[in-house]
């Protein structure tokens, strides 16, 4: 529908507002969506290519002090394993692909929806709510997938001669990494829609922290089993199902000996489930905060 | 104009409002309280009202971004709340409060805003810097908007609802914190957009702003539309159609320990509504630190002939007066008229 088009003895001299009148593009709701939803996946690049040294600093610090630490210092004196760093390293992979993704939610929503109400934009753009949830989702899960993918070379850095990695599942490996970030991301979602604003603080260290000690890290699952207890607790944390994933798609077997891993059907089952619960939540809970 | 159907696509109303209720839970009021009206296209139409009139949840409910009770809210004919997306191609907001993508430089929130509205980028290119132009940004184009002020903001805000040609424009408050020049150059570009066809829906509780603006204005107070008309029409509604507003002291004995109108008050009153002319007599709102003052509006046809026999009959009660002068009925006098409050 086009408005109304001032006639030509009325028109001025060519201002901005007067060309304002111009016939506006017939388009399908989906072209129109479609065009939306990329639009607003382009800004989100945008700003993150611009700050992306800082993204960089904020995703990876942590994981590759603990690759360091456990991976490089702890066997190198004796403390843990030679071979250690090999069982770590799909754990970190797994770690920063979920916690890069996660923040990449949860963050920029306080925002979103705090004072400055930034995505407001953004929902007046003409594609349905619920995709403006799911171009956070994928966008974030882009960023659990940069990060994740950074951790090889620097791990090779790190490591040194203790790094290795099996070459014949990289389908495997780019397939659970993907999953597991946007198992991260869904994740975020919904707890960046529930929380407020100046309770992120606590969000990271009750929910955080706990997420990335008993997500099977730093610890083969199927060693549990002395810990029976605690292997149970694992399984409700989805990074498990991404750590264990990524070490089956990882870890080289030793003089014949292949690692135990998680049943791979379980791997994307866990995944899976966590990615559809959490965005189903997610979606609810952020129109609930967006349309009163 | 549902009578013929040969003329509905260009009587359509821009905007169309029908026993429109909003009631938020744990509320006691509904923010809205059954209001209908109807916005003509090409229409400047202005909502006003004190803060918690309902005005911002009606442009809420209109933008999609407020769910209604109950009741049919309309633009261009499409239902909003059960096709939003429809809705938020045709419409533009500009909100009280800044809303800009923090993240962005000036000109990118216009470009991407194109973007997402899909228009294609020279033309988004184009138009992003004569709006930068026209609204006079064009050298703060790649600023970071954490650097602008107030005003600027504003005019930013304005030029990024622009840029994809809404059918109608809502403006929330649009001149409510800016200087009287940035005020002043705002309403020029509102009304050369009007001129060229987009109908607007303002709210303010500037009686000035809505007076020189808006063909039609509906006075809003606790969820209700308490009259709609024109600013002449509306004026009309002040009985005799002038007034004459007389500023006194009151005396101590009168006030002491009471903010209510006192007894002997009420008699001075009652003495100048028997001067022949005088259609009704109100005391008016007074401000804040003004407790030992008392205003009277006197409404009537000829205030200045009054002004001698209400300064003998307000000499007479023992009262000071401290000011007077005869008022010319602004759309704030029609406010006080209908609710017996100020607007602020």
């Amino acid at each position: 529908m086009s408005t109304t088009t001032p006639t030509s003895t009325e028109q001025k001299q060519a201002s901005a507002l007067s060309k304002l009148g111009a016939p506006r593009h017939q388009r399908s709701r989906f072209e129109m969506a479609s065009t939306a939803f990329f639009a607003i996946l382009r800004r989100d690049l945008t700003v993150i290519g611009r700050e992306f040294i800082a993204f960089m600093m904020q995703v990876l610090l942590q994981p590759l002090f603990f690759l360091f630490i456990f991976g490089k210092v702890l066997p190198n004196i004796g403390v843990a394993q030679s071979n250690f760093g090999s069982l770590l390293l799909p754990g970190i992979v797994a770690l920063t692909c979920f916690t890069a993704a996660l923040q990449g939610v949860t963050l920029p929503l306080t925002l979103d929806l705090g004072f400055g109400r930034e995505i407001d934009d953004r929902l007046l753009s003409p594609l349905p709510t619920s995709m403006v949830v799911l171009e956070k989702i994928l966008f974030a899960a882009i960023r659990g997938i940069i990060g994740g993918a950074v951790i090889f070379p620097l791990g090779y850095l790190i490591l040194g001669s203790e790094f290795s990695v099996r070459s014949d599942a990289v389908g495997l490996l780019i397939g659970v990494m993907v999953l597991t970030s946007l198992a991260g991301s869904s994740v975020g979602l919904t707890i960046g829609t529930l929380i407020k604003p100046e309770q992120i603080g606590l969000m990271f260290a009750i929910i955080l922290t706990p997420l990335l000690f008993t997500g099977c890290t730093y610890y083969p699952w199927a060693a549990l089993g002395s810990l029976k207890w605690f292997q149970v607790i694992t399984l409700f944390n989805p990074l498990t199902y991404g750590a264990e994933g990524l070490r089956h798609a990882m870890v080289p077997s030793i003089h014949g000996h292949t690692l135990e891993t998680l049943g791979l059907p379980w791997v994307f089952i866990g995944l899976t489930f966590t990615i559809v619960v959490f965005t189903a939540i997610g979606i609810q809970t952020f129109r609930r905060r967006v349309i009163s | 104009m549902q009578d013929n159907p040969t003329t509905l696509s260009t009587d359509q109303p821009a905007i169309e409002v029908k026993n429109l209720v909003k009631h938020y839970e744990k509320a006691k009021f509904n923010a809205v309280d059954d209001i209908s009206f109807s916005v003509r296209k090409g229409e400047i139409f202005g909502l006003l009202g004190p803060n918690g009139a309902g005005k911002t949840t009606t442009i809420g409910i209109l933008t999609t971004s407020v769910l209604p009770t109950k009741g049919i809210a309309r633009i261009s004919g499409i239902d909003v709340p059960s096709d939003p997306m429809a809705i938020k191609e045709r419409i533009a907001i500009v909100p009280q409060r800044s809303n800009l993508d923090q993240s962005l430089r000036a000109r990118e929130i216009l470009t991407f805003h194109a973007s997402y509205h899909g228009i294609p980028k020279a033309e988004r290119e184009a138009r992003a810097d004569a709006l930068l132009a026209e609204l006079g940004l064009a050298d703060r184009a790649k600023d970071i908007v954490r650097r602008y002020s107030g005003g600027m903001a504003q005019r930013l805000m304005m030029a990024r609802a622009l840029m994809h040609s809404p059918e109608v424009l809502f403006l929330d408050e649009p001149t409510n914190s800016l200087d009287p020049q940035s005020r002043l150059f705002l309403w020029d570009r509102i009304r050369e957009l009007n001129a060229h066809g987009v109908t607007i829906l303002l709210t303010t509780h500037d009686m000035d702003e809505a007076d020189q603006l808006c063909n039609r204005i509906a006075i809003m107070d606790h969820g209700k539309i308490l009259v709609l008309d024109t600013a002449p029409e509306l004026k009309k509604l002040i009985p005799g159609g002038t007034r004459l507003e007389v500023r006194v002291r009151k005396p101590e004995l009168v006030t002491a320990g009471t903010d209510h109108v006192s007894s002997s008050f009420e008699d001075v009153m009652e003495k100048l509504r028997s001067i022949p002319g005088v259609i009704k007599v109100e005391e008016g709102p007074v401000g804040e630190n003004e407790h030992e003052q008392g205003i009277l509006n006197i409404y009537t046809e000829d205030a200045g002939s009054l002004i001698v026999p209400v300064a003998d009959s307000l000499a007479s009660s023992g009262i000071e007066i401290r000011d007077l002068h005869v008022a010319h009925p602004s759309l704030e006098d029609v406010f006080i008229y209908l609710t017996g409050r100020n607007l602020r």
